[in-house]
């Protein structure tokens, strides 16, 4: 049961800004990941809560006391590191222990705590083994075992499956979420995969550069983007941004992408919602490959456009379609576009769009 | 992989091991030569050309310990056949024991004091110089230290001169402060000397342990001290042992320094080894036992930390 909060967090390293203004609230028993790409400051944000590293602006508050002033020693978190850092002169047992061992509990408080944990995360064979004769998975649940033994305020974990192949990760994955039901501490989870942050997160904090994105359940990211970079970070395969300009045309809102001659057409509704002047001097249009419609044969609402690359990958197909001089890449069913060069018929639908303003990258908060 | 091999790769092999027998035994006949001198009789040992097979004996070790004088005529045969198995191998060899006047008692040799000299001042300035070499490695690789590479340049600067060049001003400096033939004066001496390569050398070893694992230990409750010493010390052993064997050695077999800063009370035993060949007819065999054991404590030292050692050549290579 903790709360953490950061208050217009700011952190230089010598000239370099690593984090921006950073605010954010942490509830009870939350699972959130960190999602950004690499060097953005997520490892650094997780170090400035854990105390590993100073703050040079702003407030962080663990269950409402500010702490930035305190010493890692004395904010009761665990961390758990990349490299899961496990002391190789030290037994599993001792490894887990380790921690125990700072506070004073007897000996045989110590030796149930131990046993406890590694019952849970099913290492207790692995016990008398050095770190050196584990497997990387092993290494893994010894680290979230020495993080969990002492049952701290939160648990801060820094990438802890990147380093494991991609089998081991998925079964790490499940093994972490059904740890976190169990336990249910508030977590604070680092990644670059967002697979990993949308099976795992209650909420999901998505960074660049050392601002904040976007902030939101990994549906909401998904589906309500808050911006271009959060539109095309998250979701595999990307999400087609295009140039485009929203017109009026026999009674309904055309959307025409840079350089096509026809636009795809829209509920007229469009035109209301977009924020005056945004229509005529264009927009970026962002929709899914999945939310564009191929046919081979000429439809009612279908524009024609021609298919340049396909990508087969087993369950479906990924088609690079030119629409004016935009690339639009559509999910098609396999093998139903056969060859490259071909003349196919495409629609947009309507409510899986998005729409940015181009100069901001904000999203205009239009849904259809 | 080693069981593909060629012939060329096998013989290449071959001429390496023959490469590396010789050299080894270049390396290893002069210590053949001391240790085979030390349990020769007298006459043997200067013997043209040198004798290889010969009934060992321990007379020099005994005559090595204590103080004698030429016999100028026989020992009277009841005295002889009083007189302890090892008094008698000293009667054998022509001469007698000095005995304290009044008591009687048998007079030790200088040797036994010199050694024990060698073993105080190169046992505690290794003791100091890898200590504070620890720390100062420590501080260097964690801590955002200013100008720090001109602080370890500087260090190593300290080594840049033949030390010998400072022997008279060292000389006069601790006759001023009273430093001279003193334990302390050579203490502090190897221990400066050595610092420089024991902090090069630590920070080498320090650098290589993540610093995540302090860090994990400072997560978990702990002060920066403790982790030093419950993390990083056990972490940085392998380099501990290969620093301390390097400053044990070159504290152990200075001979300058100690010929020229001692005499008497501090005099170690490289020193005092050769002032023992003196004057008239040297008795080789003697000297010769007295290097042997010389020898043996470095011996025993690095045979005792040579896992650590092989392990510390490598610098952390093959550690993970
Ligand atoms: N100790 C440091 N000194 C100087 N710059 C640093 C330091 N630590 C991190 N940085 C820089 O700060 C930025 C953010 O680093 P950080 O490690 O927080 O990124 P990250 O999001 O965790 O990236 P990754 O996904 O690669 O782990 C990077 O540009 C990095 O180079
Ligand atoms: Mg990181």
């Amino acid at each position: 049961m903790t709360q953490i909060e950061l208050r217009g967090v700011e952190k230089f390293f010598g000239e370099v800004q690593v984090i921006r203004n950073l605010d954010l609230f942490i509830d009870h028993n939350e699972f959130i990941v960190m999602l950004g790409p690499s060097g953005c400051g997520k490892t650094t944000t997780l170090r400035a809560i854990a105390g590993l590293e100073t703050i040079d602006r702003g407030d962080i508050l663990i269950d409402g006391k500010v702490v930035q002033h305190l010493k890692a020693a004395d904010r009761d978190i665990a961390f758990v590191f990349q490299s899961f850092s496990l002391y190789p002169h030290m037994t599993v047992y001792e490894n887990i222990a380790f921690p125990l061992r700072a506070t004073r509990q007897s000996k045989a408080q110590v030796d149930l705590a131990v046993r406890q944990v590694a019952e849970i995360l099913q290492i207790t064979p692995l016990l008398s083994r050095r770190p050196s004769a584990l497997s990387g998975g092993d290494m893994q649940r010894v680290a979230i075992g020495r993080a969990l033994v002492r049952s701290p305020k939160a648990l801060l974990m820094d990438e802890p499956i990147g380093a494991l192949d991609a089998k081991l990760r998925e079964e790490m994955r499940a093994e972490i979420k059904r740890l976190h039901m169990k336990q249910g501490s508030t977590t604070i989870y680092v990644t670059h995969d967002q697979v990993e942050a949308m099976s795992l997160a209650d909420r999901v904090v998505i960074m660049h550069e050392g601002v904040l994105q976007q902030v939101g359940t990994p549906e909401e990211v998904y589906s309500r983007p808050a911006n271009l970079f959060v539109a095309q970070f998250v979701g595999s395969p990307v999400m087609n941004i295009a140039e485009a300009h929203v017109a009026e045309e026999h009674g309904e809102a055309r959307v025409r992408m840079a350089g096509a001659e026809q636009g795809f057409s829209f509920p007229r509704d469009l035109l209301g919602r977009l924020p005056a002047g945004s229509a005529g001097n264009g927009i970026a249009l962002g929709i899914r490959p999945e939310g564009i419609a191929v046919e081979r044969e000429p439809r009612e609402g279908f524009l024609p456009v021609e298919a340049r690359i396909i990508e087969p990958l087993g369950s479906h197909d990924i088609v690079d379609l030119q629409v004016g001089s935009q690339m639009l890449r559509a999910r098609t069913k396999s093998g139903f576009v056969p060859r490259p060069g071909e003349r196919v018929w495409a629609r947009i639908d309507p409510v899986q769009a998005h729409f940015f303003d181009t100069q901001s990258g904000r999203s205009l908060g239009v849904r259809l | 992989m080693a069981a593909v091999r060629t012939s060329t790769e096998r013989a290449l092999n071959r001429l390496a091991i023959v490469c590396v027998l010789i050299v080894t035994l270049i390396f290893l006949a002069p210590i053949y030569w001391i240790a085979s001198t030390a349990f020769k009789p007298r006459e043997l040992a200067t013997s043209v050309p040198p004798t290889v097979l010969f009934e060992p004996e321990i007379t020099p070790f005994v005559k090595l310990f204590v103080r004698r004088s030429q016999l100028r005529e026989p020992v009277a045969p009841e005295v002889y056949d009083e007189a302890p198995w090892w008094e008698k191998l000293v009667y054998d060899d022509g001469e007698r024991l000095v005995r304290s006047g009044r008591t009687g008692e048998v007079q030790l040799s200088g040797y036994p004091d010199r050694f024990l000299n060698s073993l105080i001042v190169a046992t505690i300035s290794t003791i100091l110089a890898v200590g504070m070499g620890t720390f100062t490695a420590y501080g260097f690789s964690r801590f955002k230290v200013k100008g720090e590479s001109d602080l370890l340049f500087f260090i190593l600067s300290t080594r840049m001169l033949p030390p010998i060049v400072v022997a008279i001003p060292m000389f006069l400096m601790y006759r001023a402060v009273g430093l001279n033939d003193t334990h302390a004066g050579l203490i502090i001496l190897y221990t400066a000397f050595n610092l420089s390569f024991s902090v090069w050398l630590m920070k080498g070893f320090i650098d290589e342990i993540p610093r995540e694992y302090e860090e994990a230990a400072l997560v978990d409750g702990y002060t920066r001290m403790q982790a030093f010493f419950k993390i990083v010390l056990p972490e940085a052993a392998t380099g501990i042992a290969a620093t301390a064997v390097f400053c044990f050695i070159t504290a152990w077999n200075e001979y300058a320094f100690a010929l020229i800063l001692t005499n008497r009370e501090a005099q170690t035993a490289p020193p005092f080894i050769p002032s023992q060949v003196g004057s008239g007819l040297p008795d080789w065999t003697v000297i010769a036992a007295g290097t042997f054991l010389f020898l043996l404590p470095v011996a025993i030292f690095t045979f005792l930390l040579r896992n650590h050692l092989l392990r510390g050549m490598s610098f952390g290579a093959i550690r993970k």
